[in-house]
Order: C-alpha cells, then sequence, then structure tokens
C-alpha cells in the first residue's frame, strides 16, 4: 500500500490483537474455584486498609497542567520550525525567528511565574 | 470516496451529545467533558470544510489549531475552578453550588 | 462501498457509542476513559480527511494531556465519585429535547445547503505542514493569533495555577 497510515492501522490492529488472545485464552481454559481468601487483592500479603480510591495530591494536577500548556506550544512551534526551514519562504526567515522568539518569550513568563511560587518543587 | 455531508451529521450528532452533557449533568468535571466533545465535533466540521474546499489554503487548519490551545485554556482553568470550589464547598455537583442564585 | 467509507463507519460508530457512554457513565473515571476513546475516534477521522498533523496532534494534546488532567480532576475531587446517586441534574428531559432539536436544525442546515461536491477533491499538498507553518507566520494570514495563542496559553496557566493552588 501507498499510504503510510494504513500500515499504522494495521500495527494498531495486532498491538490490540496480541494482548487480548492470550487473555481470552487464559479465561476460556482456566479452573473457576473462587474463594473468599482467593478473591482478596494481595493474596499471601497483608490486608488492604481502606478504598483503593485514595485522594492525589494536587501537585499532579500542576504538574500535568504545566505538561499540556507545554503540549500545546509544540503543536504552534512545530510548523513555526517547518516554515523557518522553507525553500521559498513568504516572510523574511529573521522575521519568523523573532516571531518565534517572542512566543516562546512570553510563554516562558508563565513557567517562571510558576516556579517562582514553587510550585515545580516536589512539596 | 465519503461525502462531505457524512462529516457534517456526524460532527451534529457528536456536538447534540455533547450539549446534553453539559445540561443534563450534575457533576462539574463531567459538564466540562460534554464541552470537549462539542469541541472536537466543531473541530471535525473545519477540518472536513478545509479539506473539501480548498486544501492549498491552510485556513481551517490553523483555526483547529487555534481550537486545540482554546480547549486546552478552557480545560486548564475549568478544572483548576472545579478543584478550588471542591476545596471551598467540598463539593463538585453544579447545582449545589447556588451560593450567587437568589 | 470502499475502504474508506468502511473506516468512517468505524470511527464514527466508535465516537458516537463513546461520545454516548461519556454523557452517561456513572462513574467519573469511565467517562474519562470513555472521552479517550472518542478522542480517538476523531483522530482517526483526521487521517481520513488527509490532515496527519492533526490527528497526531490529537492524540498527544488531548488524548496525552487534556484526558490525564481530567483524570487527575476526577481523582482531586473524589467525594463524588462512587456516588451511586443520579448523575443527571432534574431538567435532564429539557436538556434531551434542547439537545435533538439543535441536532435536528444542523442536520436541516447541513442538508438545505446541497453541498454537491461529488466532483473529484482538489489534492492536497504535499507540503501542507510547511503550508501550514508559513500560514501562522505570514502577517497577511495568522501571525497575530499565533502570537495572541502564546499569551492565552500564559494567562492560562497563571490563572489556573493561581486558582488551583492558592492556599488562604
Amino acid at each position: 500500500m501507498q499510504n503510510p497510515w494504513v500500515y499504522l492501522g494495521l500495527f494498531l490492529l495486532v498491538g490490540i490483537i496480541i494482548p487480548i488472545v492470550p487473555i481470552a485464552f487464559s479465561a476460556l481454559i482456566a479452573p473457576r474455584k473462587p474463594n473468599p481468601i482467593k478473591q482478596s487483592t494481595y493474596e499471601c500479603g497483608i490486608e488492604t486498609v481502606g478504598e483503593s480510591w485514595v485522594q492525589f495530591k494536587a501537585q499532579y494536577y500542576v504538574f500535568a497542567l504545566v505538561f499540556l500548556i507545554f503540549d500545546v506550544e509544540t503543536v504552534f512551534l512545530f510548523p513555526w520550525a517547518l516554515a523557518l526551514n522553507a525553500q521559498n519562504p513568504a516572510v523574511l526567515p529573521a522575521f519568523i525567528a523573532i516571531e518565534g522568539v517572542i512566543f516562546i518569550l512570553i510563554l516562558v513568563a508563565g513557567l517562571v511565574y510558576t516556579w517562582r511560587k514553587g510550585l515545580l518543587e516536589w512539596a | 470516496m465519503i461525502p462531505l455531508s457524512w462529516y457534517l451529521y456526524l460532527s451534529a450528532a457528536l456536538f447534540a451529545i455533547g450539549l446534553y452533557g453539559v445540561l443534563a449533568r450534575k457533576n462539574a468535571i463531567a459538564i466540562l467533558l460534554g464541552i470537549e466533545l462539542m469541541l472536537n465535533a466543531a473541530n471535525i466540521n473545519l477540518v472536513a470544510f478545509w479539506r473539501y474546499t480548498d486544501p492549498a489554503q491552510m485556513a481551517g487548519q490553523v483555526f483547529a489549531i487555534i481550537v486545540f490551545a482554546v480547549a486546552a485554556a478552557e480545560v486548564a482553568v475549568g478544572l483548576s475552578l472545579v478543584i478550588s470550589i471542591y476545596r471551598a464547598r467540598k463539593t463538585v455537583i453544579a447545582d449545589e453550588l447556588d451560593l450567587m442564585k437568589w | 462501498m470502499d475502504a474508506s467509507q468502511i473506516i468512517f463507519f468505524l470511527s464514527a460508530a466508535l465516537i458516537l457509542v463513546s461520545a454516548l457512554f461519556v454523557v452517561t457513565a456513572r462513574n467519573l473515571v469511565h467517562a474519562a476513559l470513555w472521552l479517550i476513546a472518542t478522542l480517538f475516534g476523531v483522530a482517526v477521522l483526521y487521517v481520513l480527511l488527509e490532515a496527519g498533523f492533526l490527528a497526531v496532534v490529537q492524540v498527544v494534546v488531548y488524548i496525552g494531556a487534556i484526558a490525564i488532567l481530567f483524570i487527575f480532576a476526577v481523582m482531586l475531587t473524589r467525594r463524588d465519585l462512587l456516588s451511586q446517586s443520579s448523575q443527571t441534574n432534574a431538567n435532564w428531559p429539557v436538556a434531551l429535547g434542547v439537545s435533538a432539536l439543535s441536532l435536528a436544525a444542523i442536520a436541516f442546515i447541513a442538508r438545505g445547503f446541497g453541498f454537491s461536491l461529488d466532483r473529484p477533491l482538489a489534492p492536497v499538498p504535499t507540503d501542507s505542514l510547511e503550508r501550514l507553518g508559513q500560514a501562522l507566520v505570514s502577517p497577511q494570514q495568522f501571525v497575530l493569533p499565533f502570537e495572541v495563542a502564546s499569551v492565552l496559553l500564559v494567562a492560562a496557566l497563571v490563572g489556573a495555577v493561581y486558582v488551583a493552588m492558592n492556599k488562604k
């Protein structure tokens, strides 16, 4: 096939099938004799205390937030980098570079704010 | 070959589902999930029109990228507000946040 | 029916079914996971529309960051997570009516336009990503939205950090 996305789709399909086959196979042939001790989360370990849905630390959220913002930044910078490298640019390359630097500097201000608030330290 | 109208109907259906989520759900986070569905419906439309009119003009894709940025900003601020409200009021049920209701 | 139509129907079914689960699931973690399935289906549509960059962005930004942020937020506000009470408010029939009405209205408008674009499509230029970059930096086109997007992101970052982490 000419289209590279077809390979990606096939890869995905195989990637889904390969884990499903052994799980389904073992579910089909495994004997089932459940009892309360076998059903416990850690059969040979200590009894679990409380439930497993524990409250997360709020810091996880801040890290995810910073990651999200700079993830979106890459979305803009990738086409920008290609425009900078273009064979016949419509705009002066120096102008494109300055635009990108302004873009990054504005975002760095946000990073500096987060840093100065001490939220990048794992408290 | 897929007609353009299929994309439009699909995005209309996705938009309607998202709208239902926004209007009917109690939990504030679930309302934001509905908004995500609506933004995606809009994006499908933008990209479909880009493809089916003049793909040499990139305006449709630029709009879609701006929508990505807006969605990211909206989610970041919206979820922060939800977390902040949860801290103060110990609830994320939108109906119970009625302090400013007369 | 050719291969692209089959892929379209499969991904449309994935999108609509998982979107329905997003708005109906009791457990919000499940709703967020169904949202990932929806977003993935939309990424497949972008591939069908030959917007490969947007498909990658959809996976990297939406699934990789936004959906994760949702799951974190659900974990942080877990008190109502497993409540067995109804997850819809009292107005849900009205909501159903409004959304059905909007679906009908949009579908009617889309039909009324009569897009007879059955002529062969213009091919997507091979350097479309480079063109996208040129459009983003060219002063005649989108350089202002490009820079404003940066300001928007910073405002969102600072605002979100301030709101979420301000301990009194």
